[in-house]
C-alpha cells in the first residue's frame, strides 16, 4: 500500500521546549558534540490504489491546512515512499 | 440569558464554567462537540481541558469538530464566545483569533494564582471590569506561550485588541505577556487563565483580605449578562 509521508517542524526561529530538555539530557550523558535536537512529527498517510498528481495535491493542501499550523510550524516535506519501505513491517 | 457550554472529549473545566455562568445569574446549557445544534443559547465559552487529548496540537482537531461549524458562524454573526485556555487554543485553530500557542518556553506544565491587567474593557466578556484593572485568577498550562508575528503582533496592539496581560511573571513565555487577545467586534474573547476558577469565596486565588477568597473571574460572566441586556 503506497505511503505518503508528511513531514512538519517547528518553525525555526521558535524556542523547541522539547527539543531543548532532550538536548540537556544528551549533553549531561556526555554526548556535547551533539549542538540541538529539534523535535518534529512524520505522518504517514497510507492510501488505496495509486498515488496521482490530484492526489498528492490534496494531501499538500491538508497538510498545510491541518497537519500543520503555519503559524508555528512548516511543512517541509511531502513526498511518496516506495510501496512497502514503511508499512511492510508493521 | 441561555449561556452554552461545548463539551468536547477531554474537556475538563466544562462544569466549572457552568457553575460559574449559574452564579453570575444565567442559565447554562450544555452543549456536545459532536452535534451541530447550539440549542439556541445566547452565548457561549469553550472550556479548558484536553480535546480529544490535544493530539495533533492543542486544540487541532477540536477547532474541525461538527459544532465548530455552527460556532464560527455564530461567532461571525455577533455571538459572544469565550475561550478558555484549552478554549483559546481552540479559537486560533479556527482562526477566529490571529496567532498560535506553543508548550511553554521553560518545558514545564505550570500552575499559579496569577495576576493579570485588563487591557480591554471592549468586548463582551470584559466590559465589568475597568480599563487597567489588575485581577488574580488561577493559571494552568503547558502550551499557553502565545506566538505571532511581528506584523500581526503590532496590528494587536495598534487596534486595542489585547484584552489581558501578563503581571509579575510570564509564566509561559508569550510574546509581549500577551494573556488573552479580543477580536475587532469585541464579541470573541479568548485567554489562557481560567476566570471560571475565580468565582465564589472558598474556591478562588487567596486575597490580602482573606484565604480563597478571589472572585476576580466572576466578571466575565457577568460582563457577557449586562451586553445581553445593552443590546
Amino acid at each position: 500500500m503506497p505511503t505518503i509521508v508528511v513531514e512538519v517542524m517547528p518553525k525555526a526561529e521558535l524556542l523547541d521546549p522539547a527539543g531543548k530538555a532532550v538536548t540537556g539530557a544528551l549533553h549531561r550523558l556526555g554526548h556535547e558534540s551533539i549542538a540541538e535536537v529539534r523535535i518534529g512529527k512524520r505522518f504517514e498517510l497510507r492510501v488505496d490504489g495509486e498515488v496521482d498528481a490530484d492526489l498528492l495535491k490534496q494531501v499538500e493542501e491538508v497538510a498545510a491546512d491541518m497537519l500543520a499550523n503555519g503559524v508555528i510550524e512548516d511543512v517541509i516535506d511531502v513526498r511518496v515512499e516506495d510501496a512497502g519501505a514503511a508499512g511492510e513491517t508493521r | 440569558m441561555r449561556v452554552g457550554v461545548i463539551t468536547f472529549p477531554g474537556s475538563l473545566d466544562d462544569r466549572d464554567a457552568m457553575r460559574a455562568i449559574r452564579l453570575a445569574g444565567a442559565e447554562p446549557v450544555a452543549l456536545w462537540h459532536g452535534t451541530h445544534d447550539l440549542d439556541g443559547v445566547d452565548a457561549i465559552v469553550l472550556p479548558g481541558g484536553f480535546s480529544y487529548g490535544d493530539y495533533l496540537r492543542a486544540g487541532a482537531i477540536a477547532a474541525r469538530s461538527p459544532i465548530m461549524a455552527e460556532v464560527i458562524e455564530a461567532a461571525n454573526d455577533g455571538m459572544p464566545v469565550l475561550g478558555i485556555c484549552n478554549g483559546f487554543q481552540i479559537l486560533v485553530e479556527t482562526h477566529l483569533l490571529p496567532g498560535g500557542l506553543v508548550q511553554n518556553d521553560h518545558g514545564d506544565f505550570i500552575r499559579r494564582d496569577q495576576r493579570l491587567r485588563v487591557e480591554s474593557t471592549s468586548s463582551a466578556w470584559t466590559n465589568g471590569f475597568a480599563e487597567g484593572q489588575e485581577i488574580t485568577i488561577p493559571l494552568k498550562n503547558g502550551e499557553g506561550g502565545y506566538i505571532a508575528s511581528e506584523e500581526t503582533l503590532d496590528q494587536l496592539e495598534g487596534d486595542g485588541l489585547v484584552a489581558f496581560r501578563y503581571l509579575d511573571v510570564n509564566p509561559n513565555g508569550s510574546m509581549r505577556d500577551i494573556a488573552g487577545l479580543r477580536n475587532e467586534r469585541g464579541n470573541v474573547v479568548g485567554l489562557m487563565p481560567h476566570p471560571e476558577h475565580a468565582v465564589e469565596a472558598g474556591f478562588g486565588p487567596d486575597t490580602a483580605l482573606a484565604m480563597r477568597s478571589g472572585v476576580d473571574g466572576l466578571t466575565f460572566f457577568t460582563s457577557v449578562l449586562q451586553q445581553s441586556v445593552l443590546r
